[in-house]
């Protein structure tokens, strides 16, 4: 029981990581029907660059407390991302956006690939140890059930992230006009949207809630490495397939689900398998349900469109 | 070997006999002009023709019949692993060549269905992301199946394979001719690629006018439609997974048997991806396209990691770019530039199925 529930409070703060960037996903997804194969890789060059600049801050200003320290790294990432974000959708994107379907879809594994390269070229390929500003052992453990700190900032963070981009989507002029794109572009156009502008908008919003998403998988697991951003990619990918694609609700619910069912799953794969699959099988749990879904209920949880559009 | 004569500028629609002349001579000279700048490059081109034919077999899915497939290298992987369980000490097997190669040939088109399966009802993207987690999960397998009964051995992979033995000819031992000539075993081995290869070049070609290969173009033009007009889609498409796995498995049959040794490593998904991005940069859909593109991608990262190294060496007195890194940033800007400027690659498919304004005859034209 103790084990269950452990394993429920890792697999929430994983899934919450995983919600942030299946929201990029999704709307991307919404809006252009692309799946940006590149959003894991903008995760990692968050992580990288944020490693980077509190590396940098703690050289210069080593008398900053650790939150400024952590919130400068942040911010910086963030920035770094926003900008990334809109010059791969510029570049890469734009110009294919009436091509045939599978064009886009191989520039995108293109420009995972480069930036992964790039990445290798900077920061090398050894695995960097990433500071953990926010302390990461555990609190006194309430009904046997560890919890770090890190843990909860994950938690609230995302969580109030969530918040703000629904918000953004639902009750603002930028949001009416994103959705109004998702939902037909030259209709929206001929409304007075200025439908570049919104799927730029798309991308950077996207890729900063990656950069945050990277920032928080790197300090808790304290690593960062320039191929870290491929799993949690595809998880999310799964994540946002689960909960329906292009709908925003279900990323965040798909997000859970998956955590959960991949951390509980993983406490319990060698019981079940009678000790011949062992926890280093973790990552099949996101392929299998990703196949499952998508031949059983390939619209989601929560989603409407087919998933016949080729 | 027609279209790749006529891929040849100038020559190529001038003289179609002397232009298939040329391809011919190349072929077969290849290894002789390569042995001039060394060993590595009869073993470079060696590798070269197991990616023709990994291409080859792509193409098939991905160019002929329109699924993107990310996962590819799985059934290169299921060959070469078939062929390292049955022939090598792993379990004490060492079964004739001519027995396991069609068995990896065969695993791997299980292998194909078995995935077929599942995602018949997919298309693009979707398709492309199920495939890509196929590869992960049998990549996921290779390196795990190590306890609690060892079977893969893990990530140190299976060592001492068999070598090549055809009717007591073993390919890996220098070959005498008379008393003065020897034929070094990167010779040997690349003259029996190249045969595969032709033989895959012919069959494919015949294919590809075939009912089947139209079928396939039907489906990949426009699925409902195809369906429409009496296309069995289902059947169809499994049969491109399977046959085009087959390639996938007969080449990994024969990587395993040329290295000697195969580990999970070798089947990443950078692998894929390299595949993916050869029939890409060649020309999707078109066989010579396919194999241009896959010789190029084999050879420019060695050019390069025979130029680009003393380059840097010279003037920044250190190695700033590994060949590894050049490898997968010639291979990334290759992908995403020619999508942006060429999309159809460097020789771009004849669509003569998917345009009729291109029809030549009767009814065709406007």
């Amino acid at each position: 029981m103790e084990t269950l529930l452990q394993q429920t409070v890792n697999g929430l703060v994983v899934g919450s990581v995983y919600a942030l960037v299946a929201l990029g996903y999704t709307m991307v997804y919404g809006i252009l029907g692309l799946i940006n194969f590149a959003h894991g890789d903008v995760l990692m060059v968050g992580a990288l660059v944020a490693l980077e600049a509190i590396r940098l801050i703690q050289t210069h200003a080593p008398e900053l407390g650790l939150v400024p320290t952590l919130l400068g790294g942040l911010a910086a990432s963030v920035l770094v991302c926003m900008v990334l974000g809109y010059t791969i959708e510029r570049t890469a994107y734009r110009r294919l956006r009436n091509a045939p379907r599978l064009a886009p879809l191989i520039t995108a594994i293109g420009v995972s690939f480069l930036l992964q390269t790039i990445a290798m070229i900077i920061w090398g390929r050894n695995y960097h140890t990433f500071p953990q500003l926010v302390s990461t052992t555990p609190l006194e453990p309430v009904a046997g059930v560890f919890i770090t700190p890190v843990q909860i900032a994950i938690l609230v963070v995302s969580a109030a992230l969530m918040v703000a981009l629904m918000l953004l989507v639902n009750k603002t002029r930028l949001g009416r006009a994103m959705r109004a794109t998702a939902e037909n572009h030259k209709v929206a156009s001929l409304m007075g949207v200025d439908t570049n502008k919104i799927i730029a908008a798309t991308f950077i919003i996207g890729s900063a809630l990656a950069a945050v998403a990277g920032v928080m998988f790197s300090s808790n697991y304290g690593i960062a490495h320039y191929a870290m951003g491929f799993m949690p990619g595809l998880k999310a990918f799964t994540a946002a397939v689960l909960g329906g694609i292009g709908n925003l609700g279900g990323a965040m619910l798909g997000g859970l689900v998956l955590g959960l069912v991949e951390s509980i799953g993983a406490g319990y794969i060698e019981d079940m398998s009678f000790g011949f699959l062992n926890s280093s099988y973790q990552d099949i749990f996101a392929f299998m349900i990703l196949g499952i879904v998508l031949i059983f209920r390939p619209t989601g949880l929560l989603g409407e469109r087919v998933a016949d559009r080729a | 070997m027609h279209e790749l004569a006529l891929a040849i500028p100038w020559l190529g629609k001038r003289n179609p006999a002397a232009a298939r002349g040329v391809v011919i001579l190349l072929a077969v000279a290849a290894p002789l002009i390569a042995m001039l700048f060394g060993k590595t490059w009869v073993r470079i081109l060696d590798f070269a023709m197991l990616y023709v034919m990994l291409a080859i077999g792509l193409n098939l899915v991905v160019g002929f019949a329109g699924l993107l497939d990310l996962g590819y290298i799985a059934f290169y992987a299921v060959g070469a692993y078939t062929f390292a369980f049955l022939a090598s000490p792993q379990f004490e097997l060492h079964l004739p060549f001519w027995l396991v190669l069609p068995l990896g040939a065969g695993c791997a088109a299980l292998a194909g269905i078995v995935l077929g399966l599942p995602t018949l009802r997919l298309r693009g993207d979707y398709l492309a992301i199920v495939t890509l987690g196929f590869g992960e999960i049998v990549r996921i397998f290779l390196n795990n199946l190590n306890q609690p009964i060892n079977i893969t051995n893990g990530p140190q992979g299976i060592n001492m394979i068999d070598p090549l033995v055809l009717f007591g000819w073993d390919v890996s031992k220098p070959l005498k001719i008379g008393e003065e000539i020897t034929v070094n075993s990167l010779f040997q081995y690349y003259y029996i690629f190249l045969a595969f290869v032709a033989l895959s070049v012919v069959l494919v070609q015949r294919l590809q006018v075939s009912r089947v290969g139209r079928a396939w173009a039907a489906i990949r033009d426009d699925e409902l439609a195809a369906k429409a007009i009496g296309i069995n889609t289902r059947n169809m498409k499994l049969l491109a997974f399977s046959l085009g796995a087959t390639f996938g498995g007969v080449s990994g049959g024969l990587f395993a048997a040329f290295q000697g040794f195969v580990s999970p490593e070798s089947f990443s998904l950078m692998e894929s991806i390299a595949v993916l991005t050869m029939i890409v940069f060649g020309g999707m859909g078109n066989l010579a396209g396919v194999i241009v593109g896959a010789l190029a991608l084999t050879a420019l990262p060695e050019v390069l990691r025979y130029v680009a190294i003393p380059v840097q060496q010279a003037l920044f007195d250190k190695v700033i770019l590994d060949p590894e890194v050049l490898r997968m940033l010639l291979l990334s800007l290759a992908m995403i530039f020619m999508m942006l400027l060429r999309p159809a690659g460097l020789i771009p498919a004849y669509s003569r199925y998917s345009r009729p304004e291109l029809v030549v005859g009767k009814e065709g034209g406007k």
